[in-house]
C-alpha cells in the first residue's frame, strides 16, 4: 500500500465534488435526451435551457413533508437511502482517472470494488422491509435477488479482465489497455459486464425493482421527501459509477486507442489533461448510453431477468473466462 | 495511532456482538452482526491480511449476512416480546458458562503475555493475493478442491431441503 | 504497536459472546448467527497468529474456514425454513417432537 500524499486529498476531492455533481446533470440530461427521443421539449424554463432545473427539483425535495409509515421501523427506514449513496461514493477510491491520478492503490483493488458493489444490497433491502408494506418488500427482494444474481457474471467478466493486467490493482488494469483495449482482447466479457452493470444499476431494461404496472413505486413506495433524493441521487450516481468502471475495465481508462503505437510521449500538464478528458469523455458517453437504453428497450419480464442472468451469462462467463485463460497461458508458455 | 484504531474497532465489535444477542428484532440482530463483520474486517487490515480483509466483506457482508436477512424477511418472524423479563436460571447459568470459558481464555494467554509484540516485518509481502494465491494453489491444491466440492455439495443440500413439493393429491377411485 | 495479547482478547471476548448468545436465545435464526459470530472470532486469532509469526498458513486456513461458513449458513437456513413449514415457528424450545 502506498502512503497517503497531498494528491490523494486532491484528487479524492475533487472525484467527489465531480461525482455528487454529475448526478444532478445526469438527471437533468435525462429529463431532456428522453424529450430528445419522445420528440418534446423537455424542462427549459429554470435558467438558460432549464440548466437549473436540478438545483429546483432538489428544492421541491427538500420542502416536501417527509413521512415514515406508522408500523415501520422508523431508525431503519432513515438509515437505509443513505447505504447507497455511501457505497457508490466509496467506490470513487480506487478508480484511476489518469496516468498517477488516483487516490490510492491497493493490491486488492478489484476486490475492493466487488465487496462495496456487494454491500449495496443492504440499502434497497432494508428499504424494502422496514417500510411494512407489501409493494416495499416486493421490491425490496426482486431488487436484492437480481443484484445478488448479476454480481456473478460481473465478477467473472472482471476475472476475465484480470488475466491480460495479472494484477487485481486497478490502476494495472487501467495500465494494461496502453496498446489494446480490453474491449478488442475480451469482447464477449465487455458484453456481459456491460449488461450486467446495467442490472446492477437497476437501470432500464432490468428495472423490474420499479415496474410500476405491478410494484407501484417498488422499493421506494413509501419514501418520501429527500429519503426519496436519495434513492434518486443513489441512482444517477450508480449510473455515473457504471459508466467509469465499464471505461475502466474494458474501454482503456484513460488511454486513447492503440495509444502506445502512435501517440508521442506527453509529460506535465498536457498529459494531465489529455488523461482526464479522454477519461471524462468516454464516461460521459456510457452515461449517454444508459439514458438511451432507458428510451429504446422495454423492460424484461421477472423471470426472463434471472433465466438471462443464471442459464445465459454466468455459463457464458465462465465459458468465457476458461478460454481466455488457457490461450493466454498457451501464448506465454508456447509462443 | 494504530492503537487508537484498533481499540475504536474493537469497542465497535463488542458492542455490536452484545447487541446481536440482546436485541429483541431479529432483523436489528442480523445488521448488528454485519456491523460487527465489517469492523472484523478492519481489525484484518491492521493486522495486514488485505485479502481476508475484503474477502471477509465479501463473503460474510455481502452474501451469507443477505441470505440471512432474506430469510427472516421472507418468514416474517415476530420480534421476541420477553428476552428478559422474567428472570429465569438460564440466564444465570448461561452467564456464568460463557464467563468461565473467558476467565479460562483469559489466565491461559495471560501467563504468556508479551509473546509477540510485534507484527512480522515479512507481513508486508505475505498478506496480498500473490503471495496468498501461490501458497493455496500450490501447497493447499486438493484441500482447495474438497472445498469446491463441499459447496457444491452444500449448494444441491439446500436446494433439495427448501424445496417444497406438496405431493399431489390423487383422485382415482373416490 | 499493539501486542497478540489485544487481539486475543477481542477474539476471546467476542468468542464468548458468541457461546452465552447461543445459550440464552430460543430464536433459531439467532442462535445461527451467534455461531457465525463464535467463528468469526476464531478467524480473527488465526489471522493475528499469522501475522504476528510472519506466516501464509494461518490466513489460508480462514480463507477454508470462510468457504466452510458459507457453505453452513446455505445448508442451515434450509433446515430453519423447513422447520418453519412444519411447525411455523423457529423457536428451539418448540422443536420437540421426534415425529409428527
Amino acid at each position: 500500500m502506498e502512503p497517503v500524499t497531498s494528491t490523494s486529498y486532491i484528487v479524492l476531492g475533487v472525484a467527489l465534488f465531480m461525482l455528487l455533481n454529475s448526478a444532478a446533470l445526469a438527471v437533468y440530461f435525462e429529463r431532456r435526451i428522453a424529450a430528445f427521443i419522445q420528440n418534446r421539449v423537455g424542462p427549459n424554463r429554470v435558467g438558460p435551457l432549464g440548466l437549473f432545473q436540478p438545483l429546483a427539483d432538489v428544492v421541491k425535495l427538500l420542502l416536501k413533508e417527509d413521512v415514515t409509515p406508522t408500523q415501520g421501523y422508523r431508525v431503519i427506514h432513515t438509515i437505509a437511502p443513505v447505504i447507497p449513496v455511501f457505497t457508490a461514493l466509496m467506490t470513487a477510491a480506487v478508480i484511476p482517472f489518469g496516468e498517477g491520478l488516483y487516490v490510492t492503490d491497493i493490491n486488492t483493488g478489484v476486490l475492493y470494488l466487488l465487496a462495496i458493489t456487494s454491500l449495496g444490497v443492504y440499502g434497497v433491502t432494508l428499504a424494502g422491509w422496514s417500510s411494512n408494506s407489501k409493494y416495499s418488500l416486493l421490491g425490496g427482494l426482486r431488487a436484492a435477488a437480481q443484484m445478488v444474481s448479476y454480481e456473478l457474471p460481473l465478477g467473472m467478466a472482471i476475472a476475465s479482465c484480470i488475466l491480460f493486467s495479472q494484477s487485481l490493482s486497478v490502476v494495472d488494469v487501467a495500465n494494461s489497455q496502453e496498446f489494446w483495449w480490453n474491449i478488442f482482447r475480451n469482447p464477449i466479457g465487455a458484453v456481459i459486464f456491460v449488461v450486467a452493470t446495467f442490472a446492477e444499476a437497476n437501470r432500464t431494461p432490468f428495472d423490474l425493482v420499479e415496474a410500476e404496472q405491478e410494484l407501484v413505486g417498488g422499493f421506494h413506495t413509501e419514501y418520501s421527501s429527500m429519503k426519496f433524493g436519495m434513492f434518486f441521487l443513489a441512482e444517477y450516481m450508480h449510473v455515473m459509477i457504471g459508466s467509469m468502471l465499464i471505461t475502466t475495465f474494458f474501454f482503456g481508462s484513460y488511454h486513447l486507442p492503440f495509444a502506445g503505437y502512435w501517440l508521442p510521449e506527453i509529460t506535465g500538464m498536457w498529459k494531465v489533461i489529455l488523461d482526464v478528458s479522454v477519461f471524462t469523455a468516454k464516461t460521459v458517453f456510457f452515461a449517454f448510453v444508459f439514458i438511451w437504453v432507458r428510451w429504446t428497450i422495454p423492460r424484461f419480464k421477472y423471470n426472463q431477468v434471472m433465466k438471462l442472468g443464471w442459464k445465459k451469462m454466468l455459463p457464458l462467463s465462465i465459458a468465457n473466462f476458461m478460454v481466455l485463460a488457457v490461450l493466454i497461458y498457451a501464448y506465454y508458455n508456447f509462443l | 495511532m494504530i492503537s487508537y484504531i484498533f481499540i475504536f474497532l474493537a469497542i465497535l465489535a463488542v458492542a455490536s456482538a452484545l447487541a446481536v444477542v440482546i436485541s429483541r428484532n431479529t432483523v436489528n440482530s442480523a445488521l448488528f452482526l454485519v456491523l460487527t463483520m465489517v469492523a472484523l474486517a478492519g481489525v484484518y487490515l491492521l493486522l495486514q491480511a488485505q485479502f481476508v480483509a475484503v474477502i471477509q466483506v465479501i463473503v460474510y457482508a455481502g452474501a451469507i449476512m443477505v441470505l440471512f436477512l432474506f430469510v427472516i424477511m421472507l418468514l416474517n418472524l415476530d420480534a421476541e416480546k420477553s428476552l428478559f423479563n422474567k428472570l429465569r436460571v438460564k440466564y444465570f447459568v448461561a452467564f456464568i458458562f460463557g464467563v468461565a470459558v473467558l476467565a479460562q481464555i483469559l489466565y491461559s494467554m495471560g501467563t504468556v503475555s508479551n509473546m509477540l509484540p510485534e507484527i512480522s516485518p515479512q507481513m508486508a509481502q505475505i498478506g496480498t493475493v500473490e503471495a496468498i494465491g501461490d501458497v493455496l494453489f500450490k501447497e493447499y491444491i486438493l484441500p482447495f478442491h474438497i472445498v469446491a466440492l463441499l459447496l457444491t455439495a452444500a449448494a444441491t443440500g439446500a436446494l433439495l431441503i427448501a424445496q417444497h413439493t406438496i405431493n399431489p393429491v390423487t383422485e382415482k377411485n373416490d | 504497536m499493539i501486542s497478540i495479547d489485544w487481539y486475543l482478547a477481542l477474539s476471546a471476548v467476542l468468542f464468548c459472546i458468541g457461546i452465552i448468545g447461543v445459550l440464552i436465545r430460543k430464536n433459531a435464526i439467532v442462535i445461527f448467527m451467534c455461531v457465525e459470530l463464535m467463528l468469526n472470532a476464531v478467524n480473527l486469532s488465526l489471522l493475528s497468529f499469522s501475522s504476528y509469526h510472519g506466516n501464509v498458513d494461518g490466513q489460508i486456513l480462514v480463507f477454508f474456514s470462510l468457504a466452510v461458513a458459507a457453505a453452513e449458513a446455505v445448508v442451515g437456513l434450509a433446515i430453519i425454513i423447513a422447520i418453519f413449514r412444519n411447525n411455523l415457528s423457529v423457536d428451539v424450545s418448540r422443536i420437540n417432537l421426534l415425529r409428527w
